[in-house]
């Protein structure tokens, strides 16, 4: 089954203000409890969004004017912490199709490539510039361009960032590493049979 | 042909690379494969639906921690979902044919404690597993990294994964590290200093005179919280200390081929002369018993310093993140950390739940008692390491302190079992994680420190000098 090419995304967007927002943030623990991805959605930032509420205050995820949104905002160092693979699940099953942030935790960005979210990077300045025009018209759409390397929004376009290898795999639709790993299958034994702890013991 | 000299990463890198991908990465063989009960069972999920299979059940080693209860160890838990994902894990280990360590084993325990204790994890070579705290490992010499479901997927169907180079920092600890400062300190200390994200791209390689003397368990205390500097790896070079540590353990080699294997071990150690894409060196003897007082494990401080005043800081991200901080953790700015009330205080994780852990803390703890109104237990990282302390009679000294001693598991590291942090209690804890409700409670407050200065606040109630608590002199 080819995987989607995914060269440009457009969605309406939504900010989840803060740096280092951790995954346990993103997906709380007790999300984790079951033998399947089913129903992450519901968790995304359900201790914030909670928290927020309990303050009278709206949480963006919960703020009509926001629902639908397909594109996430974020700052630096977005999605720190556990390695679960939870967190971007829970961020595509809510919704969204790809992230805008300063910047990603190493194992964070990794996963959401995997499962075919793109998270770009972009200068703060220029998230701040998106975020203002949303707040001022929160139906406006936006596009992430991977191909172009930009975002545009009303009239305006600014740069985004990406590692290469993210960027390609996502472009031309090989971002599940699976199918080619498979295919190195004889190269993968040839390295293994030169490595002695990796030979099946004798019994 | 003399080739330059190179660092472990890139022999250890070299020796595993397959061939590159077509986006540029590496397809990377892993050489060992630990897996546990919450990020396995999708991804068995995932095989079964491509029809593929495990392609190194050989090399593929599973336990339970995570969600296992620590009062009682016995199945069906009273937890339904606990119950199914260790029925799950089991049922995915025996039809591929993988080694399980069971609770009946007498061999489960954390992942990253059972590893090493099973001479499973080795130098020069790679591992990976579904759970960020698998930079553990690398302090046998090993490029150990965290992975997520979908690679879980990948490592079990093709013993590989996809990933690129990283660069390679170092991080020299010089000098001698103080009375009652320990390896949880010199971490922390590292974060604090090179922040949570400082890490980022890079593999930490830790050494200097400090690390050449810490054993293996303090050794795998720092390479454990490498991630949370942002460093997905972080490993410390095989040495004499390596190799006796591994000598006689279950998976370690025997006979001649130990000998063989020692050698091989040794050549994988950077070289001197090496390329260092970044090095950093800090003092040992500057270090002092840290303890964080925010929502990230950067935001620590020494034990003797006050609470970082927002109004103090002109950057306005900094001045946000101690407001936000301070905000949850309920704590007032420019006060003391020292003194701060605790309500319970944990001894355990895949950080610092280990025999020498458990055995220092004894050391002190003998004839003192926990504080009335402070909840306190200790639970050991393995089944092993609690039957050491039970002969050791390390158990009885947490017991009659007035600690709840427990079995082996991660517990309130990040409560997926029942221990849990209760509304906006303030914990006193030896894990790595100090996130908005990382255990359990979602206003629940956690304070990270060593296991002694853990020790020291259950004894007084409240956030604690080891040192002078214990009458450990400051030099
Ligand atoms: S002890 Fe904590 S950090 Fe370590 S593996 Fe368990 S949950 Fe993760």
């Amino acid at each position: 089954m080819p995987l989607a090419k995914l060269t440009s995304i457009t969605g309406r967007g939504v900010t989840v203000p803060g740096n280092d927002i951790d995954t346990d943030r993103i997906i709380p623990a007790r999300f984790l409890k079951s033998i399947t991805f089913d129903g992450l959605g519901e968790g995304l930032f359900f201790d914030a969004r909670k928290a927020t509420a309990a303050a009278g205050q709206v949480h963006p995820l919960d703020d009509a004017r926001f629902r639908g949104a397909r594109i996430l905002l974020s700052g630096a160092n977005f999605g720190c912490g556990s390695s679960r693979e939870h967190a971007p699940q829970a961020i595509q099953k809510f919704g969204f199709k790809a992230v805008v942030a300063e910047s990603y935790a190493e194992i964070f960005f990794g996963n959401a490539t995997t499962i075919g979210l793109p998270c770009v990077s972009a200068a703060r300045a220029d998230i701040a510039r998106i975020e203002a025009a949303i707040a001022a018209h929160p139906e406006m759409e936006i596009t992430v361009d991977l191909a172009a390397q930009v975002i545009r929004f009303a009239v305006q376009t600014v740069k985004l960032t990406m590692r290469d290898s993210a960027r390609d795999a996502l472009v031309h639709g090989r971002w599940d590493s699976i199918g080619e790993l498979l295919e190195g299958r004889e190269a993968v034994i040839a390295t293994a049979s030169q490595l002695p702890y990796l030979a099946v013991p004798q019994k | 042909m003399r080739t330059s000299p190179r660092n472990l990463f890139d022999k250890v890198w070299d020796a595993h690379a397959v061939r590159q991908l077509a986006n540029g990465q590496t397809q990377l063989l892993i050489g060992t494969h630990l897996i546990h009960e919450v990020t396995s069972p999708q991804a068995f999920s995932m095989l079964r639906d491509l029809g593929l299979s495990v392609a190194m059940p050989h090399r593929t080693f599973a336990t339970v921690d995570h969600i296992v209860p620590t009062d009682r160890q016995t199945e069906p838990f009273s937890d339904p979902l606990a119950d199914a994902m260790i029925k799950a894990l089991r049922k995915n280990c025996a039809e591929h044919g993988i080694t399980y360590f069971d609770l009946a084993s007498g061999r489960q325990g954390i992942v990253h404690m059972v590893g090493p204790e099973q001479g499973i994890t080795q130098p020069g070579t790679t591992i990976a597993c579904g759970d960020s705290h698998t930079s553990t490992h690398g302090a046998f010499g090993a490029i150990a990294l965290g992975i997520g479901t979908s690679q879980v997927r990948d490592v079990l169907a093709t013993q590989t994964m996809a990933l690129g180079r990283l660069k390679v920092r170092r991080i020299n600890v010089e000098g001698r590290l103080g009375p009652g400062v320990y390896a949880k300190d010199v971490i922390l200390h590292i974060i604090r200093t090179l922040g949570v994200n400082g890490g980022t791209g890079f593999a930490y390689e830790y050494g200097g005179a400090v690390f050449d003397r810490f054993s293996m368990e303090e050794r795998m205390t720092v390479c454990n919280m490498s991630i949370e500097g942002g460093a997905r790896v972080g490993y410390v070079n095989p040495d004499e200390t390596t190799f006796a540590y591994l000598k006689g353990r279950p998976y370690s080699p025997a006979g001649a081929a130990w000998d063989e294997a020692v050698a091989r071990w040794r050549g994988f150690a950077s070289e001197a002369g090496c390329h260092y894409d970044d090095v950093v060196t800090i003092q040992g003897a500057e270090i002092p018993p840290t303890v964080t007082w925010g929502i990230n494990p950067g935001q620590g401080i020494s034990i003797t310093e006050a609470i970082p005043d927002p109004t103090r800081t002109a950057a306005p991200d900094e001045k946000a993140a101690i407001e936000e901080a301070l905000a949850y953790m309920k704590l007032t700015a420019g006060a003391p950390i020292k003194g701060t009330k605790i309500d319970v205080a944990f001894l355990g994780s895949c950080t610092n739940a280990r025999l020498s852990d458990f055995k220092e803390v004894a050391k002190y703890l003998k004839g003192r008692h926990v504080s009335p109104g402070v909840k306190a237990i200790a639970v050991p990282g393995s089944q092993i390491v609690g039957k050491l302390c039970a002969e050791l009679g390390i158990d009885r000294v947490f017991r009659e302190a007035g600690f709840d001693w427990r079995e082996a598991g991660c517990s309130m590291c990040l409560a997926m079992n029942p221990d849990k942090l209760v509304g906006d209690q303030l914990c006193a804890s030896s894990s790595n994680r100090n996130f908005k409700g990382r255990q359990g409670s979602p206003t629940g407050r956690t304070l990270l420190m060593s296991p002694l200065m853990v020790a020291a606040a259950a004894v007084t109630g409240s956030v604690a000098d080891a040192r002078e608590v214990f009458g450990i002199a400051k030099n």
